[in-house]
């Protein structure tokens, strides 16, 4: 569990050019963290490639905070 | 000029599809020569790219079909490592007059020349995001901008994938990913071959360069936009029509 968060929030600092400490489980990638639709969409295939699984449009679409990004990637591990 | 790109040309086994896929690998690149049915004409597309010392492979897809359009994607890049270069060219005609056209030949003009480029746009995207470039070359029509009797599906579909072409250059143009589309007006093809020797004439009187033009026209501005010295344009329509449309 916190293997998962450590390893979503070095890309997430990465990506997205962030202070570590911004990257909390709760911090919303769109509101806490700047990012617009097309980074969103560019972390997802960046965690996709990361945890070598798939993440759908549908589920995609429901990834709001970092928590969730970090929730998902858990259930399907 | 193109040397270690790679190009994917969809409808890539005749007419125009096939002056772009030749003109691109001329200039170096690596190209993938999509066909639905033609299977001998494109891999006679492929046999006369290896001539130039670039490489070239074929793939039939369909692609108004997201599974077929997927799966050619993930040829390309397994092939050869990376995909820079989508040309959108597939496309079909079933004439008719509004009053005439049934719902069938209306969704399937628009299913194979509207929904597939969608489908092979978004299916290109993410390789090119990743890379941090890419471009993008939808071919349009002058009658998409226009209007045309006889053709509510093709115009409809074709002004379509302009306004498809200016949404896409704008959402992935923070990613260095251009795209622009090509209007060709009255080219030479085994479609206007089929024309009376009046229709052809009634043709070239709206047209200020008084000849038709040739598939390799329409190629080299493919070029252009495919390369480095495109790289300031995107979300253009750039019409090869002989001055026909202003």
């Amino acid at each position: 569990m916190a293997d998962t968060f450590e390893r979503v929030k070095k890309i997430v600092v990465d990506r997205l050019d962030v202070e570590e400490s911004k990257v909390t489980m709760e911090a919303s990638f769109k509101e806490d963290l700047e990012a617009d639709s097309l980074d969103v969409v560019e972390l997802v295939m960046e965690l996709e490639d990361e945890f070598d699984t798939e993440i759908s449009d549908e589920e995609a679409e429901k990834i709001a905070t970092v928590g969730d990004a970090v929730n998902y990637i858990n259930s399907t591990l | 000029m193109l040397k270690g790109k790679v190009a994917l040309v969809t409808g890539g086994s005749r007419g125009i599809g096939k002056a772009i896929a030749l003109e691109l690998a001329k200039q170096g690149a690596n190209v993938a020569v999509n066909y639905a049915g033609s299977e001998q004409k494109a891999q006679e597309v492929v046999d006369e790219i290896k001539q130039y010392a670039s490489d070239a492979i074929k793939i039939q897809a369909n692609v108004a079909n997201e599974a077929d359009v997927k799966a050619m994607i993930k040829t390309v890049v397994e092939q050869f490592g990376s995909l820079d270069i989508l040309v959108n060219n597939a496309g079909i005609t079933k004439d008719n007059l509004l009053m005439r056209m049934k719902e069938e030949e209306f969704d399937q003009v628009i299913q194979t020349n509207l929904k597939g480029v969608f489908l092979c746009t978004k299916g290109v995207s993410r390789q090119m995001m990743k890379q941090k470039s890419g471009k993008i070359i939808n071919i349009a029509s002058i009658v998409g901008v226009t209007g045309n009797p006889g053709q509510a599906n093709y115009v409809a579909a074709k002004a379509g994938v302009i306004g498809l072409t200016k949404t896409t250059a704008k959402e992935l143009a923070t990613r260095n990913i251009l795209v622009n589309a090509v209007a060709p007006g009255f080219i030479e093809t085994d479609m206007t071959d089929l024309l009376t020797e009046e229709q052809r004439n009634s043709m070239l009187q709206m047209i200020p360069l008084e000849r038709l033009g040739k598939a390799e026209d329409v190629a080299k501005v493919v070029r252009f936009l495919a390369s480095e010295d495109g790289n300031y344009v995107t979300g253009q329509t750039i019409h090869v029509d002989g001055g026909m449309v202003m």
